[in-house]
């Protein structure tokens, strides 16, 4: 019994395995002198194990009583995370180590967070959930704060720490409140007890206690306050994982835990994630009109995309949660692309993070400069950008599920937020000439990611690389 | 064979168009026309060879969409071959002329090329014409109509450095736009009641149609009325109908050989083209035929009159084509579309000429187009001078009467000037004869103006004035063979007995005796063989053998209605309906000759004493003067209120104020609150979650 159980989850017992006894080795022997070579090993051996799970056939299979799940929505969010896990790890080594930061456990901590992610995105239950959410929470909080000797890096992990142990305090009250109504912390158990719309106050309760709690890892409004700052504060390398693999893993644990276990009461939660979605999509577009700062502007450019991810949750159908696995999918690969701008981003060997040192870069870098206008459109909306497409797809299946209101709001919402993308483009073909030059001479690796990253927003319409298909089928696991 | 004819024209507006880079100006322009002889050679071959027998050549699968499924084929009967030849042969020959007229254009600087973009234009034009007519359904038809659109337009636009050209091109794309908008409702209508845009589904539905009850604007209509009224609008715009008429005469902006081509011989009978080819839908809607009957006969009268007083050697011939197409709508609207088919067969020939002819005397005398700057040419442009007396003589229509000899013009137009008297009302027949009689007037104006009396007008021109190349003179030569021979040739065809046309278009005919038997059936479709037969058993009309077309809708070219004995009708016309139109033709060369070669002076002394009515006409009916004020000033003035006002002041002054009052304010507040200190985040999630668990606990789904 316990040996099929292990078979289910070897990819993450592989992971972690690989994280604790590199720890143990480079802390034994150089140290630091491994950095380089942990950040390829674990970027290799992440792409490696998504390469895997991908190719994994089999149907859905549960471990430990329930609580481990590994089904398609699963392996889909599970290939999504290691990619872009292995994207980032590869994207800062370069950075970090002319900055002196490539500290040895980076890359480990980074591994270690993805294999909280893998679990979150496979809990069968509230505790496997929370198990998952702390383990990549803590790893989190100390990558956040790995430029020790700053003060914005150090205040940005402990206001992150702080405000997520208030999150997960949070959550963990939704739990207990709802294993004291349902009386079982399995998903299939809670939603037998949420059936038919029957819901109890104190389920209820429980409920949004463990969607605030949520949000808050999504940097859903009203519980975003803590994006900007962290993501101002961190090393870009750090900000550009918060903005992809732990997004990803935390969409995905929302739309597991309503679908598996408040299936039942769709109407219920409807309502809150509109309302989430509806803030956090105006709000993010207006606040990051005001921001200078590229990475701040990032990050509220990061809680509206969340909103319109959220549009498919709130759907609450099949289509929506398709529609919104290929809204992360898209978004990642954006974000890949747009990070990889801002690491290069240097003036005199500091990096510059100011939209200001845009302007007239297009004289300069027109091949750049082109693919950050495709990923800026792309962020946007503008068709025939693949951007559009994924906001197209949530809309869809917002108005089938009859949410036109959201939809039109949602509209909206992307029209004021793509004034500030747009600015960054007039920046950059017909900002005021300056004198304080923008080098943009980054490693191969973000050439490749900026470039690729364009690419794709380009070519993908034509081409889904089947991601739309393995979208559709996880969806159709987790919805039924 | 047919779909080379079809294609080669657009060939030669590819290769010539842009091609000419690479091959050169003269071979491209030499491609071009030679592609358009060949089409027209095999047009003739076309003509001679064709049978009668209705044939759809399939060139590809078009359209499927629903019930919308229809391919891209040549419908060849008798209106496409003789069509085919009008446009191949007029074309092929402007294209010819064109070497001529074209060379050293003082529009354009030394060293800059135009001629192959004109070339190609031309070949374009006769490429989306022939679309037209070898339409199998009535959106190819709309495309091949839209395309000559846009070649006029280009072309009359050509001089595109003169803003009175490009002013007219605009007009003519404007105006033929509300044609265009009537002739696609008329499709929608037709989609909409039958479910098919193929010609063959529309003609064998359109009995049905006529007793179909259709809501249109605001009342019950028949149906086959308001979509033969509906197309007739888009025969209208593009024939320059009386109330659409008045792009034509400032079309004149284009180059000679375009008025020619596009503005007299091809594109403008279209409309007439149209009506004939939707013949069994007009025979079946009598109060829209009376209608295209009504409006033809005011617009041959309008125009004629018009053309009377103005001085612009094209204009006068633009004004004359106008009255003509008039002509062919009178006799299309009585039921005779074969006559009106006759008269734009010989028209263009004879109209063509015309044209190529003032070309010749515009190019003779240097661009100079005011016929009061002429005089007295006849000695230095011979050639150009016999060529114009035979357009004249054939528009005019000289012949011996109740004979069928005579030039092309006297044939066609006296038999529709019989329809008229045996099919019409007594206005559209007396209408026509005075417009007869101006028409001969007009003509012989010009010819006398130009050619006869004193040189007026710059010296220095008049001492230059030299006759045309060759390139020229061929096409007026074969031309006005057409306008001598073409009537006579072709006279029984289009207008002699009943069996003769019933071959010649592909209708069966039967003896006429029987005609009540098939009328009273309801139900003509018996082949000719039956229909004889039946016929066996009566014995009285053997004597005369007296026929009447008996084909069901859609079968050979045009439909003739059981009910419809025009064609008999007008040959049993009384002698001095047939001897009128000669009459006034002899009338207005008369008063023609007194008035420019008698007594030069009369003119303007008669201008001075009906001084009104001259301006009247001078001003064109003030049609221009009308529309400008009831049209163009009010739309404009509203374009202006709503640019300035609905768009600049409402809806740019509610967005600026959105983004510039209201958005900046919320991205303030949201700076505000992202105050950095952790009590606020902390405070903020809290306060989110108070509301979120209230909101749910009183108004959501909780019990």
């Amino acid at each position: 019994m316990i040996q099929a159980d292990l078979n289910v989850i070897l990819p993450e017992i592989v992971l972690a395995v690989f994280a604790m006894l590199a720890l143990l080795g480079a802390v034994y022997t150089v140290k630091d002198a491994l950095a380089s070579a942990l950040v390829w090993a674990t970027a290799g051996l992440m792409a490696l194990l998504a390469v895997w799970i991908a190719s994994a056939t089999g149907g859905t299979q549960v471990a430990f009583g329930g609580m481990f799940i590994d089904d398609g929505f699963a392996r889909f969010a599970k290939v999504a995370i290691l990619l872009s896990a292995a994207a980032v790890l590869l994207m800062s080594q370069d950075y970090m180590h002319r900055r002196g930061l490539l500290r040895f456990e980076y890359p480990l901590l980074v591994a270690l967070a993805a294999v909280g992610m893998m679990m979150m995105v496979s809990a069968g239950d509230l505790m496997a959930l929370y198990m998952g959410l702390e383990l990549q929470s803590l790893s989190l909080y100390v990558v956040a704060a790995l430029r020790r000797d700053s003060v914005k890096s150090t205040e940005a992990g402990l206001k992150y720490f702080v405000l997520g142990a208030l999150s997960s305090g949070l959550l963990l009250y939704g739990a207990s409140l709802t294993y004291g109504y349902a009386g079982t912390t399995l998903f299939t158990g809670i939603v037998q007890t949420a059936q038919h719309g029957e819901v109890s106050l104190g389920l209820l309760f429980g409920l949004i206690f463990l969607i605030s709690g949520l949000a808050f890892k999504v940097s859903a409004v009203p519980f975003h306050m803590w994006t900007p700052d962290v993501y101002e504060g961190s090393p870009t390398p750090v900000t550009a994982f918060f903005a992809t693999a732990p997004k990803v893993a935390a969409m995905a644990l929302f739309a597991r835990l309503l679908h598996d276990a408040f299936g039942g009461a769709v109407a219920d939660w409807q309502q809150v994630l509109v309302l989430l979605s509806v803030l956090s999509m105006f709000l993010g577009g207006i606040a990051a009109i005001g921001q200078r700062n590229i990475k701040r502007l990032m990050a509220f450019s990061s809680i509206a995309h969340m909103g319109y991810a959220l549009i498919g949750l709130a759907a609450g159908t099949e289509m929506g949660v398709k529609a919104m696995l290929m809204y992360l999918a898209i978004y990642l690969t954006m974000n890949i692309g747009t990070f990889a701008f801002i690491l290069m981003m240097e003036r005199d060997g500091q990096p510059v993070t100011e939209i200001d040192a845009l302007r007239q870069y297009s004289r300069r870098e027109p091949g750049k400069a082109l693919a950050v206008l495709i990923l800026m459109f792309s962020l946007a909306g503008v068709p025939p950008m693949l951007g559009f497409f994924a906001k197209f797809g949530v809309w869809q299946a917002g108005v089938d599920a009859g949410l036109t209101g959201l939809v039109v709001a949602s509209a909206v919402a992307s029209v004021i937020g793509a004034f500030y993308y747009l600015r960054i483009v007039f920046y950059m073909y017909f900002g005021d000439e300056t004198e304080e030059v923008l080098e943009t001479n980054g490693s191969p690796v973000l050439w490749v990611a900026l470039m690729g990253s364009a690419a794709l927003m380009l070519v993908g319409v034509a081409y889904q690389f089947g991601v739309e298909g393995a979208a559709a089928a996880a969806a159709a696991t987790l919805v039924n | 064979m047919e779909t080379t004819i079809l294609f080669a024209p657009l060939v030669g507006a590819l290769i010539c168009g842009f091609g000419w880079r690479f091959i050169g100006e003269k071979a491209a322009m030499w491609t071009a026309t030679g592609l358009l002889f060949l089409a027209a050679i095999l047009s003739w071959i076309v003509f001679f060879a064709f049978d009668g027998e209705t044939r759809q050549i399939e060139v590809l699968r078009w359209i499927e969409s629903g019930s919308l499924s229809t391919s891209w084929a040549i419908r060849l009967d008798r209106l496409t071959a003789i069509m085919l030849i009008v446009v191949t042969t007029v074309s092929s020959l402007v294209h010819l002329y064109s070497f001529g007229y074209m060379d050293h254009d003082p529009q354009w600087r030394q060293g800059e090329s135009y001629k192959p973009r004109f070339f190609a234009y031309l070949s374009f034009f006769t490429f989306a014409m022939l679309m037209l007519v070898t339409a199998d359904n009535l959106v190819q038809m709309f495309f091949g109509w839209e395309g000559v659109g846009v070649a006029s337009y280009l072309l009359i636009g050509f001089y595109y450095r003169k803003p009175s050209a490009n002013a007219a091109a605009i007009k003519a794309f404007v105006v033929n736009r509300v044609g265009d908008f009537g002739f696609a409702l008329g499709i929608f209508a037709l989609f909409f009641l039958v479910d098919s845009i193929n010609l063959s589904d529309i003609f064998a539905a359109v009995p049905t149609l006529a007793e179909t009850q259709l809501t249109f604007l605001w009342a019950e209509w028949n149906a086959a009325e308001v979509v033969a009224l509906l197309l007739f609008i888009g025969a209208m715009g593009k024939s320059a109908q009386l109330i659409l008429h008045t792009w034509l005469p400032d079309a004149m902006e284009g180059p000679t050989p375009v008025s020619a081509l596009i503005h007299a011989a091809t594109m403008v009978t279209a409309g007439v083209f149209l009506v004939s080819r939707m013949s069994p839908l007009y025979e079946f809607a009598p109060n829209a035929s009376g209608f295209v009957m009504f409006l033809g006969a005011a617009t041959a009268f309008f125009a004629a009159t018009v053309g009377l007083v103005q001085t612009d050697i094209k204009r006068v011939i633009a004004y004359s084509t106008c009255s003509q197409l008039g002509y062919m709508f009178v006799a299309a609207g009585v039921g005779m579309y074969s006559a009106a088919m006759f008269h734009l067969f010989t028209h263009a020939f004879f109209k063509a000429l015309l044209f190529l002819g003032a070309g010749s005397v515009i190019h003779a005398m240097h661009h100079e187009q005011e016929m009061t700057n002429y005089g007295g040419l006849r000695k230095k442009i011979p050639y150009t001078f016999w060529a114009m007396m035979i357009g004249t003589l054939a528009i005019t229509g000289v012949g011996i009467p109740l004979t069928t000899i005579g030039f092309a013009g006297f044939l066609s137009k006296d038999a529709i000037i019989e329809s008229a008297w045996a099919g019409g009302t007594g206005f559209a027949f007396w209408a026509l004869v005075v417009a007869a009689a101006m028409t001969s007037f007009y003509s012989w104006r010009l010819i006398f103006l130009t050619f006869f009396g004193e040189a007026r007008g710059d010296k220095h021109t008049h001492d230059h004035a030299h006759e045309s190349p060759m390139t020229m003179l061929v096409p007026l030569g074969v031309l006005s063979l057409g306008a001598v021979f073409a009537g006579m040739i072709w006279y029984n065809q289009y207008f002699g007995k009943v069996d003769q046309v019933g071959k010649f278009y592909g209708i069966p005919v039967a003896e006429a005796s029987e005609q009540g038997d098939k009328a009273g059936n309801g139900h003509g479709d018996d082949s000719q063989g039956e229909a004889a037969e039946l016929g066996e058993g009566e014995a009285k009309a053997e004597e005369k053998h007296n026929y009447a077309f008996v084909g069901a809708p859609g079968e050979g070219a045009i439909y003739v209605g059981p009910q419809n004995t025009v064609l008999d009708d007008a040959h049993a016309a009384p002698v001095w309906v047939k001897v009128s139109p000669f009459v006034a033709m002899l009338l207005g060369l008369g008063l023609a000759y007194l008035f420019y070669i008698v007594n030069p002076a009369l003119p303007a002394q008669l201008a001075e004493n009906q001084r009104p009515l001259y301006l009247f006409l001078k001003n064109k009916w003030y049609f221009d003067e009308i529309y400008d004020a009831v049209f163009v000033r009010p739309i404009l003035a509203v374009g202006r209120f709503l640019w300035k006002r609905g768009d600049g002041g409402t809806i740019d002054g509610f967005l600026n104020g959105v983004a510039m009052g209201i958005v900046p304010f919320f991205t303030r507040l949201a700076g505000k609150a992202q105050s950095g200190y952790i009590f606020t985040y902390a405070f903020w999630m809290v306060l989110g979650i108070a509301a979120l668990v209230t909101w749910m606990s009183i108004g959501g789904g909780a019990n």
